[in-house]
């Protein structure tokens, strides 16, 4: 027998629940308890960059919206720089932009927003330039392990067209599961998006 | 893949690189989806309309997944890691007074510090503060049912809460969840996002959950059962429970002159 290698082993994963609310959005649970709250607003007015609304729906296998599921994004600011200490890259930082925000579906409409800037493009480590994207993980009662996608922007044809990422996705029709379409709403930018869980059009989910 | 790859040799002294170990590119180690509940377990029904039918597509750790958002001291209250005062209106909470408490490590064993642990949990009776919960069981004016903490230097936390209750769902006809605590944890980037339940040694329904069982590998499940921890009980207060929570493992980077995750 060889040296066993001990590598621990992951902890499994869980539902979140038809009341993750209370844990992580106490004020949609219906009660006040923290002195600061996480929201789904990643901006301040000393934010840097584009001011977009991200606004869309979580849809089940017959097309239905989920009205308890809770969406986290995590994005590169406004020169495609993360917040984080792993970036090393060119792209000037911005302590006050965390670049992560959580949301939880409306009860009635299911619909989930954020207000956010658009993110600078990326390099990766090959050196090729990534379309600016948006990393979205998904959690939902019935939903076991949180499901990882991408929301890439409809008026970034080019970049979109020569993402290594979206190169990724085989069957061409469902690169477009992951673009969020661009539209003007009383001068606001809002890109709205639907994210499949199953189905015919069913959103591209990541391995991460 | 290796960052360093492209530049085989030092300019200014025209020999080659030093060699680096190759897999220093703070990938994360790939995640063995067979400790974890697959996405369809018709067992929990909820599960059947919410899973995707198409293959995951694999994605090699890039800046996207490698950072994360990061939290400080800043961003909790000081009765944050403590549910049994964190709401208290008129006295303390109903209920088995206990002590959670562990370590967040990665696959590898190291601490993960300073990461954003958050718990949510039912009451005493079963019953959740949630505008949704309509279970006959009671609130309890003096219990909320959530708190977080950050991780320590080593990876460790604690929080004092209330042993929560079991309570009825609509699954099959008489369906009822074993005593839980869920957890949500960060790590250090948004690849190793995680949430789960953490359930409590003994608990006899613990083998008849059907969300429980959605896992297929037995010592993974067992992973999740926290033992009773007398050693960290506080005697004629507190038991204390023990859980250690395992990230996935990321391998080393040479980004910085102190390798990161050594």
């Amino acid at each position: 027998m060889p040296q066993p290698l001990n590598y621990l082993k992951e902890t499994a994963s869980q539902t979140a629940g038809p009341y993750v609310h209370i844990g992580l959005i106490p004020a949609m649970a219906g009660f006040d308890i923290f002195e600061k709250n996480f929201s789904n607003v990643l901006v301040t007015s000393n934010t840097k960059g584009e001011r977009i609304t991200l606004e869309g729906r979580v849809l089940d296998g017959t097309g239905t919206p989920l009205r308890d599921v809770l969406l986290e994004i995590w994005q590169a600011n406004a020169a495609g720089r993360y917040n984080h200490p792993a970036d090393r890259s060119a792209g000037a930082l911005e302590e006050e932009f965390r670049g992560w925000g959580r949301a939880g579906s409306d009860f009635d409409s299911g619909l989930v927003t954020f207000e956010t800037i658009k993110p600078g493009a990326i390099t990766d480590k090959a050196g090729r330039k990534c379309a600016p994207h948006v990393n979205v993980w998904i959690v939902a009662r019935g939903i076991n392990i949180g499901l990882n996608t991408r929301l890439y922007f409809s008026d970034e044809e080019a970049a979109n067209a020569a993402d290594p990422v979206l190169n990724l996705i085989e069957p061409p029709l469902r690169r477009k599961t992951l673009v969020a379409t661009r539209s003007e709403r009383s001068g606001k930018v809002v890109y709205s998006f639907t994210i499949n869980l199953q189905g015919l059009e069913e959103t591209v989910f990541f391995d991460v | 893949m290796n960052a360093q790859a492209p530049a085989l040799r030092d300019p200014r002294l025209n020999r080659p690189e030093p060699f680096t170990p190759p897999l220093g590119d703070g990938g994360f180690f790939q995640r063995d989806r067979s400790v974890h509940p697959p996405a369809h377990a018709p067992g929990y029904k909820s599960s059947v309309l919410r899973s995707p039918r198409q293959a995951l597509l694999s994605l090699e750790s890039s800046i996207s997944e490698i950072t994360g958002p990061v939290f400080g001291h800043n961003d909790l209250g000081p009765l944050d890691n403590d549910l049994i005062r964190n709401y208290a209106r008129d006295g303390d909470p109903v209920g088995e007074r206990i002590i959670v408490h562990g370590r967040v490590l990665d696959e590898t064993g190291r601490g993960v510090p300073n990461t954003l642990v958050e718990f949510w949990q039912a009451n005493a009776g079963g019953r959740y503060r949630h505008r949704k919960d309509t279970y006959l069981a009671p609130v309890d004016p003096n219990f909320g049912g959530c708190g977080r903490a950050l991780t320590d230097d080593t990876g460790y936390y604690y929080f004092r809460t209330v042993k929560p209750g079991p309570y009825p769902w609509r699954n099959y006809v008489n369906s009822w969840r074993p005593a839980h605590i869920h957890f949500s944890v960060f790590g250090s980037g948004f690849a190793q996002r995680l949430i789960t339940q953490m359930y409590f040694e003994g608990d006899p329904l613990i083998p008849v959950c059907p969300i429980l069982t959605t896992i297929p590998d037995k010592d993974a499940l067992d992973r999740l059962v926290a033992p009773l921890d007398l050693n960290a009980s506080t005697p004629f207060d507190s038991l204390a429970y023990r859980f250690d929570i395992v990230l996935r493992g990321q391998r080393s980077t040479y980004f910085e002159n102190r390798t990161a995750g050594n």
